[in-house]
């Protein structure tokens, strides 16, 4: 595209022979979901969802408990069926297809080889009594490793890409602090270098220092590995942080979504008024 | 019960359940052998029963003795002679041939049992061919103790596809189950589940592509009575502190002490020759250290 600005012809329309059109409009969004609808029982948990998420990009999903967060998280990660919906992921054979469509062990393929989740509870996400790179380990045998040494370099570069120290790589995460057991999970995650990341509230309930050397972390992966990211959380301070856009849910519904800023600085639905008034400042 | 053999041979490696019925012995004691043993026999059957490679062990005495009155068939201690051998924990050391059938006693058919205590996700992974717990264990033996630690009943993939327990057979015997010429049945009492290995179907054990399963090392032991190397020893320690070594499978003891004593014996050939070569060469790689 740079090369037009030299060219005398294009002086009618400068503005757009100057830039480039927008990554949002050349790209193809790598996570794509429409028309999400998920009950239990009922209660409808998640209504109308739709959201997509590029390449590099970071999205946050803020609201109160109950709101649908979780669940959505969860049928991004292909866990859970919803009732009606979509999601479609860029990857190769797979670029035109319904991911809930497939049988349970093609999501299952898929789940491992390019979705990894970091849950608040680490309980979910962990094994407590297998060591932690026996825990990265697991990840690779899924995907079809069977090179014990291959395992070993792959948890020990993961673990170090999220600042684990090495030392404890074979200590089960059981007799690891919360903060290292996060870090786990995340080196869990990451290990396959996956398309998408899901993040449901990797901080909460970690004391602000370590919460800051996580966030820190995150950010540095999120350079580095660029995957498409959705980041559930209801700190506020964590989503404007991180995340590039972000979305307001309530009651298992969008009310809002644009720029985090944006949203943040002039929210314009009255529940999102609320919620960024209620912070404690 | 024959009809689920059938099945059980049509799947190698899947578990069929069956009717497990009452039997005049206790659960435990090799009622899921027995039934095989007993709804297979026929008049012109010649029958070997092992427990631990001995056949004058109590257990093994009593179930070939029951075996006999019920059926009035004849009974051997020679594993080339047998038609039908049932065993509990071993495998004869000579090579079995075309024909001949191997019932193992099993005491915990579910090969998964370890890692995943809830049976009914077992079987769902076994659906799956997902087998990654099982790996998983196997990886962290190797980090925590640098050598895998299963003993017996080590966990092999049956023609490509089921993940199955061979019955606590030592892992010296566990590659004698690979492209062997006899078919083997194995049956659960307790548990109510059957399996089989085909004549010639493959059986790996699970091992890594850099660290390789490893049969127990065998190394410097020989038979007190019989002079033999290189076969399972069963250890016996001595009052002053020594230890001896005698050959576990008694059947085979046995003929190579009446061949040295001059009598007429055939002796077939063993699944491991004189230096320990195992019969299908490549298929025990060579030992690497893990790191």
């Amino acid at each position: 595209m740079m090369p037009a600005t030299s060219t005398t012809g294009a002086i009618s329309s400068p503005i757009q022979t100057l830039l480039d059109p927008p990554r949002l409009v050349t790209r193809r969004p790598l996570l794509q979901t429409d028309g999400l609808l998920k009950r239990y029982g009922r209660v409808t948990a998640v209504q109308d969802v739709e959201l997509r998420v590029y390449p590099g990009e970071m999205v946050g999903i803020v609201g109160e408990s109950g709101s649908g967060k979780s669940t959505v998280l969860r049928l991004l990660n292909l866990q859970e069926l919803p009732d009606e919906g979509s999601l479609i992921l860029d990857l190769p054979g797979y670029a035109e297809t319904n991911l809930f469509a497939l049988d349970r062990f093609q999501r299952r393929m898929i789940q491992c080889q390019h979705i990894g989740i970091v849950y608040q509870n680490p309980y979910l996400g962990l094994r407590m009594q297998t060591s932690s790179s026996g825990n990265i380990a697991e990840r690779l045998i899924m995907a079809g490793e069977r090179t014990f040494q291959t395992m070993r370099q792959v948890a020990r570069e993961s673990l170090d890409a999220s600042e684990f120290p090495l030392e404890r790589m074979d200590d089960a995460p059981w007799q690891l602090s919360g903060g290292m057991q996060q870090r786990v999970q995340l080196a869990r995650a990451i290990a396959l270098r996956p398309l998408v990341l899901l993040l449901d509230e990797p901080t909460t309930g970690l004391d602000v220092s370590v919460q800051a050397l996580v966030l820190d972390t995150l950010k540095h992966l999120q350079h580095e590995l660029q995957p498409a990211t959705v980041l559930v959380s209801h700190d506020l301070g964590v989503i404007r942080t991180l995340t590039d856009r972000a979305l307001v849910m309530r009651h298992g519904r969008v009310v809002e979504h644009g720029l985090t800023d944006q949203i943040l600085d002039d929210p314009q639905h009255p529940y999102t008024q609320q919620l960024v008034h209620a912070r404690l400042s | 019960m024959r009809r689920r053999l059938l099945k059980a041979v049509a799947l190698p490696g899947y578990q069929v359940p069956y009717a497990s019925r009452e039997l005049p012995i206790a659960r435990g004691w090799g009622t899921g052998g027995l039934q095989v043993t007993l709804s297979l026999v026929g008049p012109c059957d010649c029958i070997k029963v092992i427990d631990q490679g001995a056949d004058d062990s109590v257990n093994a005495a009593n179930l070939r003795r029951f075996i006999a009155r019920m059926t009035g068939v004849e009974t051997t201690t020679d594993a080339l002679q047998a038609t039908l051998i049932q065993s509990r924990h071993r495998i004869p050391e000579e090579r079995l041939r075309e024909g001949q059938i191997l019932v193992l006693q099993v005491p915990s058919p579910e090969p998964l049992l370890p890692v995943q205590p809830d049976l009914a996700k077992a079987r769902e992974m076994h659906a799956d061919a997902d087998y990654a717990l099982m790996w998983l264990s196997l990886y962290e033996q190797l980090v925590q103790y640098g050598t895998f630690t299963t003993g017996a009943e080590y966990p092999v993939l049956v023609h490509g596809r089921y993940l199955m327990s061979p019955s606590p057979i030592p892992r010296w015997d566990t590659p004698m189950l690979h492209q062997a010429a006899h078919v083997t049945l194995l049956a659960a009492g307790r548990e109510k589940r059957l399996y089989a290995v085909p004549p010639y179907t493959d059986v790996y054990p699970l091992e890594f592509e850099d660290v390789h399963f490893r049969v127990e090392s065998q190394q410097g032991r020989v038979c007190y009575q019989t002079g033999a190397r290189h076969k399972l020893m069963n250890e016996l320690p001595q009052p002053d502190g020594q230890v001896r070594y005698q050959l576990s499978d008694s059947g085979y003891a046995t003929k190579l002490w009446q061949h040295q004593q001059g009598d007429t014996v055939t002796i077939g050939a063993t699944y491991y020759d004189d230096a320990g070569n195992f019969y299908h060469r490549g298929y025990l790689k060579p030992d690497t250290d893990p790191a």
